[in-house]
């Protein structure tokens, strides 16, 4: 095996569409491992780790290209390697090709009359500097990018507030403005309801849940994970509720986010209350007595939230949701039926989720109930890390968290990570699968057909030992989606997936299977 | 609010950073420019930072 590398000084490429392109170049006959990407002091540990670091590669800056492989030289040359790069390359720049392309930012709005949003998804070290440069020119900006400090981030949402301009993000995932979805969001029906969301996929899952319901959204603001933590005090979701407010076409007000640090939820809660508009608040898992006494709506779900939220808006009777779409005698024969194919040893939980805010949300209910694993343990002792390697117990994972995501795409661009969770952690012991499934622009081409794979394959492994696989999910997307919701379902059903209508329902379906397993 | 303005008027997006973003605009029909961005300065932070200072100065 021979390693080996290339550098292109400034040639600068975006580090998903390299991410992508590294994977597929280890499909080249004769190459064990390969990695293309900027030299960012992360993907030289990842060279390191790999054993790929060769001389040429000491002293490279972010802003010079790499390419570092080990390979057979009786299979295949550099140049080889080089070439399919290249070829890889120009292929995902002829999709742009013929169209106009400004060095920065100022010709951008030169160039693009009347411009009114600017999305950002740069390497969040050179983010703040601008966003903050197109506020100043009267721009509202969608952060995709992380890594942005606390200080830039007050900065920042501290001159939107000023001059009356959205500064969505950092880390900001969704969001739905004029009914164009932005960065990673749901194809929708346009309406009456206004969202302000702190988590993304959180926001995902309460439109689609609206637009399945058969309403629509005027606006979804995304304000970033860190807006409603002290530091930064709510600052947008203050002027999202404001903005929603004075919109005509807005009738009633969602707000989304995990628990607010104390204070600011007292502030968002008391601007809730003098608001004019029916408010429903999910701040998962928050204080829904302090919500009631803000004279707002509190939910127990994601799904619930949207529930009350349309029917607010259509002058319904509000109660919570805390059940199934489908029939009780419908649910119990879908429960007997899992359960009478499993094995007495088959006792344990593997959710392997794409989606943060979902995870969230299973861990909260099922974490009442079982002791489980996860990356984001309900106790500490039920850390990931416990586990040491070995495999065992009831396990619930955000595999979009950092510590899964180092020098690869976020699961929901690129499967291949649940993937490969599926390969090591679905075995002899598991009762039951949970996965979520996310559409929209952003996410990948055929998330639904990537999780019919792994389930197929994991099935064909468990049937050598006799045993079957139960596997339950949600889709969170709509027909309008480029991936199609209908036809996602139908690939899941097909691999023989129980398709639950949300993923509260998907949890409580898996609450009961492990229920009865554990009796 | 300016906000308000920007729920009234036709979206035009800057994309700057992930080209499939700028994909996704342009296959629902939006007007989109991409920003083809390279780190200011060719990564060298304070030069970079002395630029954004001159900048903001002019």
């Amino acid at each position: 095996m021979k390693v080996n590398s290339m550098v292109r000084k400034n040639a600068y490429y975006d580090s998903v569409t390299l991410m992508i392109i590294s994977r597929e170049m280890k499909k080249i006959e004769g190459v064990d491992e390969v990695l293309v990407g900027m030299g960012t002091d992360l993907n030289v540990d990842l060279v390191e780790k790999l054993s790929l670091l060769t001389p040429e590669l000491e002293g490279i800056t972010p802003n010079d290209l790499f390419i570092a492989a080990k390979y057979d030289e009786s299979k295949c040359t550099m140049d080889q390697i080089i070439q399919a790069f290249d070829e890889q390359i120009n292929a995902k720049q002829d999709a742009s090709a013929g169209d106009y392309q400004p060095p920065t930012l100022s010709s951008a709005v030169e160039h693009l009359k009347g411009a009114n949003l600017v999305q950002i998804s740069i390497p969040g070290r050179y983010a703040a500097r601008e966003a903050e440069d197109a506020l100043n020119k009267g721009l509202n900006v969608m952060l995709f990018s992380d890594n942005v400090s606390v200080e830039d981030e007050l900065k920042l949402k501290k001159k939107a507030v000023e001059k009356g301009l959205l500064m969505m993000g950092p880390d900001c995932g969704t969001a739905i403005i004029n009914g164009v979805p932005l960065c990673f969001a749901n194809v929708l029906r346009r309406g009456a309801i206004g969202v302000v969301g702190a988590s993304g996929t959180g926001t995902q899952e309460v439109t689609v849940c609206i637009d399945k319901l058969g309403e629509g959204v005027s606006q979804v603001i995304g304000t970033g994970g860190r807006d409603l933590s002290e530091p930064i005090n709510g600052l947008m979701m203050s002027l999202g509720i404001d903005a929603l407010e004075s919109d005509p076409e807005t009738k009633v007000i969602v707000l989304i986010s995990k628990p607010p640090a104390p204070s600011v939820e007292k502030k968002i809660l008391s601007k809730v209350s003098n608001c004019r508009k029916p408010v429903v608040v999910d701040f998962i898992g928050g204080d829904a007595e302090a919500i009631l006494e803000a004279g707002a709506i509190p939910c127990v779900s994601l799904e619930d939230a949207a529930r009350k939220a349309v029917a607010a808006l259509r002058g319904e009777e509000i109660a919570a949701f805390e059940g199934f779409d489908a029939p009780e005698n419908e649910i119990n024969a879908i429960v007997d039926k899992a359960v009478a194919s499993l094995k007495p040893d088959q006792k344990n939980l593997r959710a392997l989720y794409t989606g943060g805010t979902l995870t969230d949300e299973a861990m909260k209910f099922l974490g009442e109930n079982y002791q489980i694993y996860s990356n984001i343990p309900m106790t500490p002792d039920m850390a990931i890390e416990a586990l040491e390697g070995e495999i065992k117990g009831h396990i619930c994972l955000d595999l979009g968290e950092d510590e899964f995501t180092r020098g690869r795409p976020h699961p929901m661009i690129d499967p291949l990570t649940r993937s490969e969770f599926f390969d090591s952690h679905v075995d002899g012991t598991t009762a039951v699968v949970l996965v979520d499934c996310v559409l929209g622009y952003g996410s990948n081409a055929d998330p639904a057909g990537a999780v019919a794979e792994s389930v197929n394959s994991a099935r064909a492994r468990l049937a050598k030992e006799g045993k079957e696989l139960v596997a339950v999910a949600s889709v969170c997307g709509t027909d309008k989606d480029p991936q199609d919701l209908k036809k996602s379902v139908a690939t899941l059903k097909e691999a023989g997936v129980i398709v639950m209508p949300s993923n509260m329902q998907a949890v409580r379906l898996v609450d009961r299977i492990l229920a009865r397993v554990s009796e | 609010m300016k906000v308000n303005e920007l729920f009234k008027s036709e979206l035009k997006v800057i994309n700057m950073g992930l080209e499939s973003f700028y994909q996704d605009m342009k296959s629902q029909d939006v007007s989109a420019i991409h920003v083809n961005w390279k780190p200011a300065a060719g990564g060298n932070e304070k030069m970079a930072a002395l630029l954004a200072r001159m900048k903001s100065l002019q």
